[in-house]
């Protein structure tokens, strides 16, 4: 048992007596926004008692839980309200679980980003359900005149053994909402829990396959028009003038006008990098004449900077890598003196493109905006940014600025910046009235925002036995500086330098999932292969060897390596056995291997290519995973083979290029996302068991796979694989 | 605009629109019936499947004024409780991420089961090509596909 003070996010478990004048719990809309089943209204209680801003419990012993952060696909509004659930000790099947809105006065980090929802709550979710457990006990002890101490709760059972007495939750939900909230509470042992750790069905899926309304898109609202935007068709060009005349006049066309949607006095939050500054709006009626209108406007763009093409792009990341850095990000002992001593130096160097995110759902936002209030609401990942950019954009206090979240149709990270909030916030606020602002897929895919262009240069020395000696590593992004220094193999080589670089370009970029590990993982683990090869050695045994430098004589300060070797070979060792590495490869088949840690988790994976068909097909992966605890094995299951297959689909099909600033590909019958044929066979997900707190799992099984990959690849085709995405070389992957 | 009478989901729908428009938007945005998606605009990711009587398509690219006497389903239509093999299978295997590509996924599958009710993987994959789901839950949805196959032939 843990005993943790509930001073930390305190105002989480304050009452909702102490709150109703603050009106705290505004907004926390019980059931007014979601869809619930017949079986779910059938069951609903007559009366709600608030316990805190988490949860209340019904007269008939339903609890309802409140999921804080926004849900992109990474399952959060399951897995979130079970870690509650559990330390209230309420059965899962009388459990009801709500999107709560944006309100940073009681919730904490209400980001979908980082794989970091259930790492950063994890504590305060638990203390949510303890709290409620504590407030349930003592109006229990007080009610039978018992010892608390004695007092039991299992199943949404409250139980007192010496006196025989028991109670659902339901009968003591009155009196524990007046119950003071505790200084302290004391958690499950991590042994005990029972909801935790078990296979839970999304929360939202009988609302999925019956199609109901659950995201921003499916936004209807009284008197509420649809807008689009024009942006301008290539980075570097600006708006210039248009003659809206001919379209204003089409059939439900109410009006079209420019917009300046960041004007130079707005104060803009990180969210709103990549947004366009001046943008053209169409309002209507409906989506279709809107279209329609978009399709028949003519607008005058104009250079405002440079046109850049791929070509550019390719060019300039290669040139940065032939320079030196002025100060390595790292620099441990002395390459240079150790590739003279070397018996063998490997060099190689490996690409990838921009990519876009294409979440299925468009980019769309519901605004209201009047001159006293906004309330909005869509799909956003960062709800506490954009209230921030709206208070200055609008200029209003964050008060009178209403956010809420629905389910979001993916995120990637795309969603990270709000920009499409902003936009149709300004345009309703010009309509004065509330509006849906929806991209097409053309928008979407040419507005920017995209994984960064990389490039990386890998240089590693061997000595005459096959010892790694020396790794030098020079990376360089658009926008962005692609190396962790601090990551495997920093710390275990005695010559290590690690060199960054950055390309400012004006296409925009910004966080995809798993940013700059989607790329470098790949390229280093494939890298990591060949040396292995080289040095004569299994690849996971030249892995398992530098993980036990890294852990018995660390290279440099151990502070600083931003990873432990223990769990790292741990997971190497568990996709070693699971995939029976060491037994013979079936006739036909190919194998890679490739392990990697990001956002706090360790992944390894074993990718098995079938050979006979032509092009090979990846036929299974296994997926060794370290994320500490897991909640929802099922879900993390879920995320585990999404990674992977996105990984395998984007590295091996996607790209966006540029020719003088226009993206070449705008809509999926030109930009390539893996389908169903393309996807592995079977994917087997493992993992380790060690009881530590969870950390990421939304993000950490893409990059490896790549390195997986492109290894299996060449034990395929005998090629080895640089050059991202893989289908522009030959043979290619079917 | 034209008036057109549509057999959607059994039921006879009333609209007053433009005749070029794409049932995906006369179901959106003018049925209120927001279950079938908009992806691409372009047939190219399958979001926004139907069944035109008893055929998969595309609403994104189907005029209202080519629909005519034939029956539409939507996600909305395709069973009265949420409990048609595929999706009790979808329920089963938890298939879905972010969920948005489900329904085009799901009216893809029910239509394709209908012709062919024992697929084997191939025809699986070949007959769900053209519905992209960017999550990445491909394996699911095939085995969801093969136990809503034994579900119904049992």
């Amino acid at each position: 048992m843990t005993l943790i003070k509930t001073s930390y996010n305190r105002r989480s478990f304050l009452k909702s007596s102490t709150l109703a004048g603050g009106g705290l719990l505004l907004g926390f809309s019980w059931l007014a926004s979601c869809n619930p089943t017949p079986e779910q209204v059938s069951r609903m209680p007559k009366e709600w008692f608030n316990i805190n801003a988490f949860l209340k419990i019904g007269d008939n012993g339903i609890v309802t839980i409140a999921s804080p952060n926004p849900e992109i696909g990474q399952n959060v509004k399951t897995s979130m309200p079970m870690i509650v659930a559990d330390e209230l000790g309420v059965d899962w099947n009388n459990v009801i679980v709500e999107q709560a809105p944006l309100n940073t006065d009681i919730f904490q980090r209400q980001i979908a980003g980082g794989s970091q929802s259930i790492r950063a709550s994890w504590e305060g979710l638990r203390m949510a359900g303890a709290t409620a457990k504590h407030m349930l006990i003592a109006a229990a002890a007080d009610t039978w005149q018992v010892p608390a101490s004695e007092i039991t709760i299992d199943a949404g059972v409250i139980t007192h053994k010496g006196s025989d007495k028991s109670a659902g939750f339901g009968e003591m939900a009155s009196k524990a909402a007046t119950i003071p909230v505790p200084e302290e509470v004391v958690l499950k042992d991590t042994k005990d829990f029972s909801i935790i750790g078990t296979d839970k069905r999304n929360v939202d899926g009988p609302n999925i396959v019956t199609g109901k309304p659950l995201f921003g898109i499916d936004i209807q609202e009284e008197g509420m028009l649809t807008a689009m935007i024009v942006h301008p068709p290539a980075f570097g060009m600006t708006y210039k003038s248009m003659n809206a005349e001919s379209v204003s006049s089409m059939p439900g066309i109410k009006e079209v006008f420019p917009i300046d949607v960041y004007p130079d006095d707005m104060e803009q939050q990180w969210s709103d990098g990549g947004g366009i500054a001046k943008l053209v709006a169409i309002v209507g009626e409906s989506t279709w004449q809107c279209m329609m209108a978009k399709k028949a406007l003519n607008v005058e763009w104009e250079n405002s900077s440079t046109l850049e093409s791929t070509a550019y792009h390719e060019e300039a990341l290669e040139k940065l890598l032939n320079t030196n850095a002025k100060e390595p990000a790292r620099n441990d002992g002395n390459v240079a003196k150790a590739f003279n001593r070397a018996a063998q130096i490997i060099e190689r160097t490996y690409s990838a493109p921009f990519l876009a995110h294409n979440t299925m759902e468009p980019m769309n936002f519901y605004a209201d905006v009047t001159a006293e209030r906004a309330i909005l609401n869509g799909p956003i990942q960062t709800p506490e940014f954009l209230e921030k950019s709206l208070a200055s954009r609008l200029n209003l206090p964050v008060e009178k600025i209403d956010i809420k979240m629905t389910r979001m149709g993916g995120g990637f990270g795309r969603r990270l910046y709000g920009t499409f909030g902003v936009e149709a916030a300004v345009i309703s606020q010009k309509m004065q009235a509330p509006v849906k602002l929806v991209y097409t897929r053309e928008d979407d895919m040419t507005q920017g925002t995209y994984r960064p262009t990389y490039k990386v240069k890998y240089k590693a020395g061997l000595d005459k036995d096959g010892n790694l000696i020396a790794w030098h590593v020079k990376g360089v992004g658009s926008n962005d500086d692609l190396i962790f220094e601090n990551r495997f193999p920093a710390g275990a080589v005695d010559n290590y330098k690690a060199e960054k670089f950055v390309l400012e370009t004006n296409v925009t970029t910004g966080a995809w999932r798993a940013p700059r590990s989607n790329f470098v993982a790949g390229a280093e683990q494939s890298f990591m292969d060949e040396v292995a090869e080289a040095a004569g050695k299994d690849p996971i045994e030249f892995r398992l060897e530098l993980f036990d430098r890294a852990m018995k004589d660390p290279v440099g300060n151990p502070e600083k390596n931003d990873y432990d070797p223990e769990r790292y070979a741990g997971v190497l060792k568990l996709v070693k056995e699971k995939s029976g590495w060491d037994g013979s490869v079936k006739n036909g088949v190919a194998r890679g291997v490739s392990a990697y840690y990001c956002h706090n988790s360790y992944v390894a994976q074993v990718l098995d290519l079938t050979k006979d068909s032509n092009p090979p097909k990846v036929d299974k992966v296994w997926c060794a995973v370290d994320c500490g605890i897991v909640i929802n094995p099922m879900a993390a299951k879920n995320q585990i083979e999404g990674g992977i297959i996105d990984g395998i689909g984007h590295a091996t099909y996607s790209e966006m290029t540029f020719m003088d600033g226009i993206p070449q590909q705008s809509n999926f019958d030109t930009y390539r996302l893996i389908r169903h044929k393309e996807a592995p066979r079977e994917i087997e997900s493992y993992f380790v068991d060690n009881g530590i707190d969870p950390t990421g799992l939304g993000e950490p099984s893409l990059p490896p796979v790549v390195g997986a990959l492109a290894n299996a690849l060449y034990k395929a085709t005998g090629q080895r694989y640089y050059k991202q995405p893989f289908i522009t070389q030959k043979p290619v992957l079917g | 605009m034209a008036n057109f009478s549509l057999k959607i989901n059994g039921k006879t729908e009333q609209v007053d629109v433009d005749p070029t428009t794409p049932m995906l938007w006369v179901l959106r945005d003018h049925l209120q019936m927001v279950g079938t998606k908009f992806g691409c605009g372009i047939a190219q990711c399958g979001a926004c499947t139907v069944h035109l009587n008893d055929n998969a398509v595309r609403s994104c690219q189907l005029p209202v004024s080519a629909v005519g006497e034939q029956a539409i389903t939507t996600i909305e239509g395709l069973s009265e409780n949420g409990d048609h093999p595929v999706q009790k299978a979808w329920l089963e295997e938890d298939v879905y991420q972010c969920g948005y590509c489900q329904a085009g996924q799901i009216m893809n599958a029910s239509a394709f089961l209908k012709k062919n009710p024992n697929p084997t993987d191939e025809e699986i994959e070949n007959a769900m090509h053209g519905n992209i789901c960017r999550c990445g839950t491909y394996t699911r949805i095939k085995k969801a596909i093969k136990n809503a196959a034994n579900l119904q032939n049992a």
